[in-house]
């Protein structure tokens, strides 16, 4: 840090407080859904509920997860899709 | 009506029974009948930051095995006659309370006190369902570390696991290092967690200076941290009390310290 930061109280770079808030968000986000498979084994009844309104899924093949990078987190799903729904469009 | 609140913060070292005694003799100034359970045993704490450690007799293990009745294990507060400590004991292991018996023990304390606060041991193994089981909600302590805030996070997800109500008090604020953006602050602390907070205490180093002499630094209301405490027992009471911006230095002072150096 710089004398004209230490007299101003500033930096350019992005502030420890603010990296501190980031990594605590992320790890949150695993820390919690860590916590049961058996949320995210519901969250995947869910979505093949929604889903196969529109299209038929091989729901054997289905996978979700929470992965992350550096900086998010994200909840990927693989959902091979076997055939479309000839009333997908009309519904709603 | 009286309330039942567990102090707890799932890390250790942040002020927990700091925190318990301080709000207990507040409580106490305020004229309500007040006692402070401690059930961190083999560990216990509360006894001596409230100088009570000598006046010990029974503790709260005697008490859950019904060997004595609470009332002959309380002791009485040297200068506020309407505060009580149940204190627990410092030989037995976090085993020897069920946590079925400190339900059944709370109950019963209910009807005689305005305000019984429970200081929760750290960690989350059987002390902690022991003592937040017949709790009406808690207070999650932290201070502004990632691992402390981290901690925090779990405690709470245990805590809403069993439907408790949960308020914040975010504790050893430094404002220099806030304000030069090296700290989490309040606010930001709030957004992780999401719960309301009640009470932003600032690092004061008479804290020690009072634990020291056995008193929580609640008496001591020339201190920052006294203030800050009593603003907190302010709002556990009802009152609306906002939160007020902490002094820090001024530029003249950070002067000295960058060439002081």
């Amino acid at each position: 840090m710089s004398i004209w930061d230490k007299l101003f109280g500033g930096s350019n770079n992005r502030s420890s407080k603010q990296i501190a808030h980031d990594r605590l968000k992320v790890v949150l986000i695993h820390d919690r859904a860590n916590v049961s498979p058996e949320v995210m084994n519901h969250i995947k009844n869910d979505i093949i509920e929604v889903i196969s309104h529109y299209m038929d899924i091989d729901k054997n093949a289905m996978e979700i997860a929470l992965e992350n990078d550096a900086d998010s987190v994200a909840l990927v799903a693989n959902i091979p899709v076997n055939n479309m729904r000839h009333d997908a469009g009309r519904r709603r | 009506m009286s309330e039942v609140i567990v102090i707890t913060s799932g890390k250790g070292g942040v002020g927990k029974s700091t925190t318990t005694a301080s709000l207990g003799v507040g409580l106490a100034m305020r004229g309500k009948k007040v006692a402070l359970i401690d059930t961190d045993t083999g560990l216990r704490n509360l006894d001596i930051l409230l100088g009570l450690e000598r006046r010990i007799v029974y503790t709260l293990v005697d008490v859950a095995q019904k060997r004595v009745n609470y009332g002959q294990a309380l002791v009485r507060h040297k200068k506020y006659s309407n505060l009580f400590l149940l204190p627990t004991s410092q030989v037995a292991d976090k085993t020897a309370i069920e946590p079925e018996q400190m339900k059944q023990l709370v109950d019963t304390m209910r009807h005689e006190f305005d305000f019984i606060l429970i200081d929760c041991p750290a960690g989350i193994e059987q002390g902690f369902q022991t003592a937040v089981i017949g709790a009406d909600w808690a207070v999650v302590v932290t201070i502004p570390e990632v691992s402390a805030v981290r901690d925090a996070d779990k405690i709470i997800g245990r805590l809403q696991a069993v439907n408790k109500d949960i308020k914040l008090i975010v504790n050893r604020i430094d404002p220099q290092m806030v304000k030069a953006g090296t700290m989490l602050d309040m606010t930001s602390i709030d957004d992780i967690l999401s719960l309301p907070c009640i009470g932003q205490i600032p690092d004061d180093r008479e804290v020690i200076n009072a634990s020291n002499q056995g008193i929580p630094i609640i008496e001591w209301n020339n201190t920052a941290a006294g203030r800050a405490y009593d603003d907190v027992v302010g709002r556990i009471c009802g009152e609306d009390i906002p939160f007020k911006p902490f002094e820090t230095e001024g530029f003249f002072a950070r002067l000295k310290h960058v060439f002081g150096h």
